[in-house]
């Protein structure tokens, strides 16, 4: 059932070709949708509608994936997403102590982003790298061991790159 | 069909190979509670309170979604079971607000039943209510997230029979919210407004919006003459609000109960009924043998399916009848013929519609059209089940009424009028009048069994003296997909379309099945309401819309004829492309 021709968003060729690919083949959505999430970072509503009309998947079925799995993302995260692990031997070392005193330095809550666009923090689940626990990520940086003294300093750093 | 033997409860029955537990149990005779079951959707074992168990098997089993399988032996109780039951009602009423008394559906309530029958009388567990701001945004229905047990059946209702998708699971675990998606309102989503969702719920979560207070004030503001029309469905369905069967025809006795309620004249949807059969009829003449307008030529009278075809399929717009539905037809004359006769201004007349149906609520002030007289056609829609509550709360002794007549010129009716509330009835009631109109003679055999049944897509060829009219007719709109996209393939294709004439209901049975209709509505109880709208057909004299004598007055006096201009104004309208969700 397809949505409408609402203005549509650009998806790159890769994408295009890889939905058609898709298309036809039994559990295509949640892969469809990891590429999307992919290629923007988040499901922008546009997408999810591009998709709904390319899949001619009802809308509602879409966002009941995206609001079911963590994963996806409804809104644009921070140019540096704040990944804290709140896995069993993470939230056991400490992670929920992170997550606070991220939610003190930057001013945001969890799933939350900052004014100038620049950060965001997010609650993991297991990362794989439990012997380094508390992890941390920031964009796409691994920081095992993490204290919460030395929150400030590297948020600087990634502040700094801008 | 192969059968099994099994036992339930140490009795040994056969049953049908494909059964499920719970099927066979109650054919046993002994009843397994249910919650999130019903038969009009897949079994998918959500609430765990039809749990039984399989001799012999450590684990228990969910009725609803378990087949049968040969030589086990099902214990539906015992006091191991009925413990698990009763601990699955503690759980569900932990996060429930405990406002019987304050509910839309108090004593109709399966949860408070439920309750009522496992003797609850405390909830062991924390409390943990939701307060979640209701959604109100539609003419028809309420949805009431707190009160939400997730069960599931308004989203598997609205996907399955109804392939609207206007609600679906969003989020999980405790946050999970049946709604339109995004955070979106009700009314911005594809809602078709048909009020299945409503029909299915066993709670609370969601129901018919009540305007009976508006009834009320209005029969006591002395300077408004309230006028009432009641829809065929109605009749067949409404006694079971007061113990009566389904399908027991009750017409006479709804007549004298508005009348009690102080109403100032009962008039009958099935009348215009008859009026929209001369205009439908005569425009698919006009197509077919005069070859003006687009074939096939769809029905109109459904405001959900109306809906539906504005949102979805916009490029059918040319193949709607442009004719009204029967409700706002009635409406239309009742502040103009009515009204003159009467010698009474048309905002001066307080027009009422009780319908089986909540999508008529949003019908009713769908666009400009609806305001043919110069004020609203129709100024308010009550449900069967918000005209039930009415009657009880007047204390009419419903059950006992003395049967009475309506009033005329615009009440009478016959057996074609009746059956617009069962799906093909709308077809075979133009059929009947049709078949006059092209050929000046009269069907020796009215009964158009092709038509009739529960087959979602029924199709056939009506011989009419040599004219072979290909007919299709669509109930669920799920079912309806299929017949339209075969249409816009042939179209498409510069084509023969594949029919000449298509009738939609959007629920499943037609409006006998409408999402305002008494609760418990399920197949059984649609045959039996069905049976009896086939009766009332079968019982009535006259069987032909155009043979109507107030119908052929009504053209003498004041319309002149079927799609004169004057009908045009009052009795036809038009449709407009709707987004799919609005915002």
């Amino acid at each position: 059932m397809a949505v409408e021709t609402a203005p549509q968003i650009e998806f790159s060729k890769e994408l295009i070709s890889y939905i058609e690919e898709w298309k036809t083949k039994p559990g295509n959505l949640i892969m469809v949708l990891h590429r999307v999430q992919e290629e923007f970072g988040f499901i922008p509503r546009e997408a999810a509608i591009r998709v709904s009309n390319m899949l001619d998947a009802p809308l509602a079925k879409i966002y009941g994936v995206i609001t079911f799995y963590h994963f996806f993302k409804l809104d644009k995260p921070g140019k540096y997403n704040v990944q804290v692990c709140m896995g069993t031997a993470c939230y056991l070392k400490g992670g929920e102590d992170l997550i606070n005193e991220l939610e003190t330095l930057l001013g945001i809550a969890v799933n939350e982003v900052t004014d100038d666009g620049l950060f965001s923090i997010e609650s993991v689940r297991c990362v794989g790298c439990c012997g380094l626990a508390p992890v941390m990520i920031v964009g796409g940086e691994v920081f095992g061991k993490v204290t919460k003294d030395e929150l400030p300093e590297v948020l600087a750093r990634f502040k700094e790159k801008g | 069909m192969s059968t099994v033997d099994i036992k339930i409860n140490g009795r040994p029955i056969s049953v049908p190979a494909g059964t499920s537990i719970l099927k066979a149990a109650k054919l046993a005779g002994s009843k397994i509670p249910t919650l999130c079951y019903h038969s009009d959707l897949e079994p998918w074992a959500a609430c765990g309170i039809c749990v039984v168990k399989i001799e012999g098997n450590p684990r228990m089993a969910r009725a609803c979604s378990t087949l049968v399988t040969e030589g086990q032996n099902y214990i539906t109780n015992d006091p191991e079971i009925h413990t698990i039951r009763k601990t699955v009602i503690e759980l569900t009423l932990a996060d429930h607000p405990q406002e019987c008394l304050t509910c839309a559906r108090n004593l109709s309530c399966e949860l408070q039943r439920l309750a009522s029958e496992y003797g609850i009388r405390e909830i062991p567990f924390d409390r943990n209510v939701k307060r979640l701001p209701k959604d109100e945004s539609t003419p028809s229905i309420v949805l009431d997230p707190s009160k939400c047990i997730q069960c599931g059946r308004c989203a598997q209702v609205c996907q399955q029979l109804q392939d609207v998708w206007a609600l679906e699971f969003i989020g999980r675990g405790e946050g999970t919210r049946l709604m339109p998606v995004s955070g979106l309102l009700l009314n911005d989503s594809p809602c078709i407004k048909c009020g299945q969702c409503s029909a299915h719920c066993p709670v609370g979560a969601i129901y018919e919006k009540d305007e009976t207070a508006q009834l009320m004030d209005a029969i006591m503001d002395k300077s408004k003459h309230v006028a009432v029309q009641m829809a065929p469905a109605v009749r067949v369905a409404i006694g079971e609000a007061f113990n009566m069967a389904p399908g027991e025809i009750v017409t006479g006795k709804i007549y004298a109960a508005l009348r009690r309620l102080g109403v100032d004249a009962v008039f009958d949807t099935n009348f215009s009924a008859d009026l929209t059969i001369m205009e439908e009829g005569s425009e698919f003449v006009e197509r077919v043998v005069n070859g003006k307008g687009a074939l096939p030529q769809l029905t109109s009278c459904c405001p959900a399916w109306t809906d539906y075809m504005e949102k979805y399929y916009p490029d059918m717009i040319p193949n709607f009848s442009t004719a009204k539905s029967p409700m706002m037809m009635q409406g239309a004359i009742t502040k103009t013929y009515y009204a003159e006769n009467k010698g009474i201004a048309p905002k001066d007349i307080y027009s009422v519609a009780i319908m089986p149906c909540t999508a008529k609520k949003f019908e009713r002030i769908r666009d400009e059209n609806m305001q043919s007289s110069g004020v609203d056609d129709v100024d308010l829609v009550l449900t069967t089940r918000e005209l039930a509550r009415l009657i009880k709360t007047a204390g009419v002794d419903f059950a006992n009424l003395e049967p009475e007549e309506c009033d005329s010129p615009i009440g009478a009716y016959t057996g074609a009028g009746t059956i617009f509330g069962v799906t093909g009835g709308v077809m075979e009631a133009a059929v009947r009048s049709a078949y006059y109109l092209i050929t000046k003679e009269e069907l020796a055999d009215v009964n158009i069994e092709a038509v009739r049944g529960m087959d979602g897509v029924k199709t056939g060829v009506v011989d009419i003296k040599g004219t072979k009219v290909k007919v299709a007719v669509a109930h669920g709109m799920a079912n309806v997909k299929a017949v339209l996209d075969e249409i816009r393939v042939a179209k498409e294709a510069g084509a023969e379309p594949p029919y000449h004439f298509v009738e939609v209901m959007a629920c499943r049975g037609g409006c006998i099945a409408g999402g305002g209709q008494p609760y418990g509505t399920e197949d059984e109880v649609r045959d039996q309401r069905i049976a009896g709208l086939y009766k009332d057909d079968e019982q009535s004299t006259i069987r032909c819309s155009h043979q109507n004598p107030d119908i052929t007055k009504i053209y003498a006096d004041y319309l002149e004829a079927p799609l004169s201009k004057k009908s045009h104004h009052l009795l036809h309208t038009h449709y407009t492309p709707r987004k799919v969700y609005q915002k």
